[in-house]
């Protein structure tokens, strides 16, 4: 088992070049403005003492080697500047915001499976068959949506027609949060499972085509005892890393759902931020998500590794 | 063999292997000729807007605002009294042209890294690939958003931001293609008669590497104006008053109680669109790579 996870320092080591292109694509953000970025920024309130103290913040008045050098510093002080707008540091309010969008994320993943497990089934049991070509139907509506299209459908269909769930908004307790959070959690989820249904629906076919189905079918398993004891856990292996590389377009699809639902977390932050040209916030939340990406790459490595004694990145990668 | 007939062994291999393997007629396709005709339609719609559209999309009359359908509006006006229809007519015209122009950069941009990486290999794909990592860190909104932010709103941004975003892709299946394809006898054959890496890249490579790229083209631009929507619905997008469904559906939203056709409408155009697309993707698909379909 263990031997297995000694990929781990090594990816890991892999991953520090991505994470420094990182921090480095972000720093360069703020070149990317035209002109004088103090002054694009400030706009209409910039006068020049304004513009001197912003120059003087953001340090662009300084080498661009040294530039860098003060940002990953003080990146790793885990300081990511100061707000224009809230005059706070742009770390707390990235933590404030977390727990909603991490939260929006875990329970649109968990919804996402309880839609993707049954259809895929439903499908791969025949496949070809009618219940198989409506999940495609399925899985080709929910790719062919835009995502805060279906949210506001949501809203429209259950929150205005039938008042079963709120328009928006995140609530007080841990009971209101996932009351609150089951729409825009639902909306993540019809984005997510077509993608999650492809794979797992064409894996479970082969599954289902081997000798050890046969002789589990044999010794009288069928239906959810076949699926649950037998076909599911090899099944789910290469769906894994699916959902993995997909967790990107997941966090991005939070962000834009944040909005329509009116949610607190990292989306909203930064959606606000570029409407009043808060720039370190913008760049703070930009680094955070990215960097979070980098990680649950990783995760999702050594997951699938535990998962399937047949991996072994280890090797895989020294021969 | 003499290097003519090496040569000529080549092209007749590149020539075998590239273009059209598919066996039944491209109208039998189902997916194809689904595809084709859905998003010829809309083309003809966008193309057609200054004809088919009963008002002036961005013409103000305050007087008959939020107008319910009806014979003169049939799909209702909106806040400011602009006709629904002829703006999902006209914005029809901005997403698609927006989308497909879209597609274009990244697609150059990623095949042209993606092949050289994959055909040269060592320290060169490493580097690449390593950039094109850290690009993929990036989740795609994420990247739109900040760059359109960063670089100012317009339909030049949006080309920037999407290209900056999406090259990873054709970049990592070309390069996945080019593996392949330059360890094929009619590779070896064109570099032992001698010809240029440009040349063999180009001529010999190339033709059978783009159909996945451009199968994935297809499926890119459906994402590309899932973003252009998603901007302009974000109000980051194309500047009002231009009319465009991201905007309009994000106006209709305001009035979603009592006008819900208006922010319903124009997210059904795009599922419409995205299906045409995806359908035109797969029937190509079989035309080009039948032998990768199960």
């Amino acid at each position: 088992m263990l031997h297995r996870l000694s990929f781990v320092p090594g990816r890991l080591l892999q991953s520090v070049p991505v994470a420094f292109g990182v921090t480095l694509l972000v720093f360069f953000l703020a070149h990317l403005l035209p002109g004088n970025a103090a002054l694009a920024l400030l706009g209409q309130r910039a006068t020049p003492e304004s513009v001197a103290a912003l120059t003087e913040q953001l340090g662009l008045n300084k080498p661009l080697w040294e530039q860098y050098l003060l940002f990953l510093k003080q990146l790793g002080q885990g300081n990511l500047g100061t707000s224009l707008t809230y005059q706070s540091p742009v770390t707390g309010l990235v933590l404030g915001a977390i727990p909603v969008t991490l939260t929006l994320l875990a329970y649109a993943l968990v919804l996402s499976l309880a839609i993707s497990i049954p259809l895929s089934a439903l499908a791969s049991f025949r496949p070809g068959g009618g219940r198989d070509l409506g999940v495609r139907a399925f899985t080709l509506l929910g790719q062919g949506m835009p995502q805060f299209w279906v949210g506001i459908m949501l809203i429209l269909l259950l929150a205005v027609g039938l008042r079963t769930f709120p328009v928006g908004g995140y609530g007080e307790t841990a009971g209101e949060h996932l009351y609150f959070l089951f729409l825009p959690s639902l909306t993540l989820a019809i984005a997510m499972s077509p993608t999650i249904i492809r794979s797992l629906r064409s894996s479970m076919i082969t599954v289902l085509e081997s000798d050890y189905v046969g002789t589990a079918k044999s010794k009288g398993a069928s239906g959810v005892s076949l699926l649950t004891g037998h076909v599911l856990r090899n099944a789910a292996i290469p769906t894994v890393s699916v959902i993995g590389v997909n967790l990107g377009y997941l966090v991005g699809g939070s962000l834009v759902i944040e909005r329509v639902f009116a949610l607190p977390g990292l989306g909203s932050l930064m959606i606000n931020s570029i409407f009043t040209r808060d720039f370190p916030t913008v760049q703070g939340v930009t680094l955070f998500v990215a960097l979070f990406v980098v990680v649950v790459g990783i995760l999702t490595d050594v997951i699938y590794t535990i998962l399937d004694p047949r991996v072994d990145l280890g090797r895989a990668s020294s021969a | 063999m003499t290097t003519v007939t090496t040569l000529y062994a080549a092209r007749r291999a590149r020539r075998s292997t590239a273009g059209s393997r598919s066996l039944k007629p491209w109208y039998r396709n189902g997916s194809l000729v689904a595809g084709i005709v859905i998003v010829g339609l809309l083309v003809l719609a966008a193309l057609l807007a200054p004809v088919l559209s009963p008002y002036d999309p961005i013409k103000q009359d305050l007087v008959n605002a939020l107008a319910p359908p009806s014979s003169t509006h049939l799909l209702g006006t909106d806040k400011f009294g602009r006709d629904v229809l002829s703006r999902l007519l006209w914005g029809a015209r901005v997403d698609l042209r927006v989308g497909f122009i879209a597609v274009l950069i990244p697609f150059v941009i990623g095949t042209v890294v993606g092949g050289v990486a994959g055909y040269f290999g060592g320290w060169l794909d490493t580097v690449l690939m390593r950039i094109v990592d850290v690009f993929f860190a990036f989740p795609f909104y994420v990247m739109v958003i900040v760059l359109v932010f960063v670089l100012g709103s317009g339909e030049a941004s949006i080309y920037i931001a999407i290209a900056a975003v999406s090259w990873v892709s054709y970049a990592k299946i070309v390069r996945g293609e080019v593996l392949v394809a330059k360890e094929q006898d009619y590779v070896v054959a064109a570099r032992l008669g001698g010809l240029s890496h440009a040349r063999i890249l180009v001529r010999h490579i190339g033709p059978n590497v783009l159909s996945q790229a451009i199968i994935y083209g297809m499926s890119d631009i459906v994402m590309d104006i899932m973003a252009i929507v998603t901007l302009g619905y974000l109000g980051l997008g194309i500047a009002p008053p231009t009319a465009e469904w991201g905007s309009i559906i994000s106006d209709g939203q305001e009035f979603i109680t009592t006008q819900w056709q208006q922010a319903t409408i124009p997210g059904l155009a795009v599922v419409v669109t995205s299906l045409g697309l995806s359908w035109l993707g797969d029937g190509l698909s079989d035309l080009l790579s039948p032998e990768r379909r199960k």
